[in-house]
């Protein structure tokens, strides 16, 4: 166990890019960016099977020769109910305790009701499910999320799909500061590798994200570009980065400067 | 006896969940099911006697974000 692994639940992750599986060309792109995303955590959903056909059969084969931690969602979920019945029919079907607890309040922003999404974390927790609640910035209702069972949260950056990047940095870097020793995971929202730096510069713990690599032109140079970015940004964190000024200060010595005369001062 | 299958009407002459659910798959551990908006786990298909206007939702894997 080293400084640089990611502890989610008690799982060590070396990897702080979570990828979905979902938009992708074909499923070999979704192999190949997995792969060069360096991903150890996917997710992944449950949907309406159709009779004689057998489609999610040959997803979840694809998806087990992966060999990677699998992160299912409640996606589409709009009450409580609905999402702890999906969470229960995944966990059976996937055999995992984790959780991407989606309750969604809107159908033009895709984002989460805070008030279904802490009532199903609350319930899930105790049924023993771990709990990865897709939420917002908002402090009280993270709170709320980890008094009700959740060791992790994941605020969005941006509306689904979207790829807009961090739109609130500033409530971002504050539920940062405020939760230090929770891993926080930004999920949804981001479009550039720019924007995943961005987020682990602040000190988050782990990106998640799917459409921004999926769409891309080259999914799987995507993928690559993703995986550097979030090390980079992790590495920056970890560096310390300089306070901003509000004047210029020169980096080069002034001591010693050529063609420089005291008497010229005036 | 006519129920709602992923949404959908059907008559149907299975009486049980699980006879209902070899229409989908010889392997039932790729889907999971729920009748009324309850999880029923895989070992309990077999004895569970579906009825009239009973919605029935049976899933499978699937790619997700």
């Amino acid at each position: 166990m080293t400084s640089s692994q990611l502890h989610l639940y008690g799982t060590s992750l070396s990897s702080r890019l979570i990828m979905g599986t979902a938009l992708y060309p074909s499923p070999d792109h979704l192999t190949q960016s997995v792969k060069a995303g360096g991903a150890e955590v996917v997710t992944l959903s449950l949907r309406r099977e159709t009779a004689g056909e057998g489609s999610g059969a040959d997803f979840w084969e694809h998806i087990k020769a992966l060999n990677v931690h699998l992160l299912p969602n409640t996606a589409g979920c709009r009450t409580a109910k609905d999402a702890i019945t999906t969470a229960q029919m995944a966990r059976e079907i996937f055999g995992t305790k984790w959780l991407k607890l989606e309750v969604i309040a809107n159908d033009d922003t895709l984002q989460p009701d805070l008030f279904e999404l802490v009532e199903a974390t609350k319930e899930l927790s105790s049924q023993g499910f771990q709990v990865f609640p897709y939420t917002t910035e908002d402090l009280g209702a993270a709170e709320k999320l980890l008094s009700a069972g959740a060791e992790v949260l994941m605020p969005w950056g941006a509306p689904i799909g979207t790829g807009r990047g961090l739109m609130n940095p500033y409530a971002l870097r504050t539920m940062r500061s405020y939760f230090p020793d929770i891993p926080l995971i930004v999920d949804a929202g981001i479009g550039a590798p720019s924007h995943a730096a961005e987020a682990m510069e602040m000190g988050y713990d782990a990106i998640l994200l799917n459409t921004a690599i999926a769409k891309a032109g080259d999914p799987v140079a995507m993928a690559a570009a993703f995986k550097l970015s979030v090390e980079a940004g992790r590495l920056a964190h970890q560096a310390l980065i300089i306070e901003q000024r509000d004047m210029a200060s020169p980096s080069t010595p002034v001591a010693g400067t050529p063609f420089f005369d005291l008497d010229n001062l005036n | 006896m006519n129920v709602i299958v992923n949404g959908k009407s059907e008559e149907i002459t299975e009486s049980t969940l699980a006879a209902l659910c070899k229409r989908f798959l010889d392997h039932p551990h790729t889907i999971a099911t729920a009748v009324n908006g309850q999880f029923v786990p895989v070992n309990d298909r077999p004895d569970y006697a579906l009825k009239e206007g009973d919605k029935v939702e049976i899933l499978s894997p699937r790619q997700g974000g």
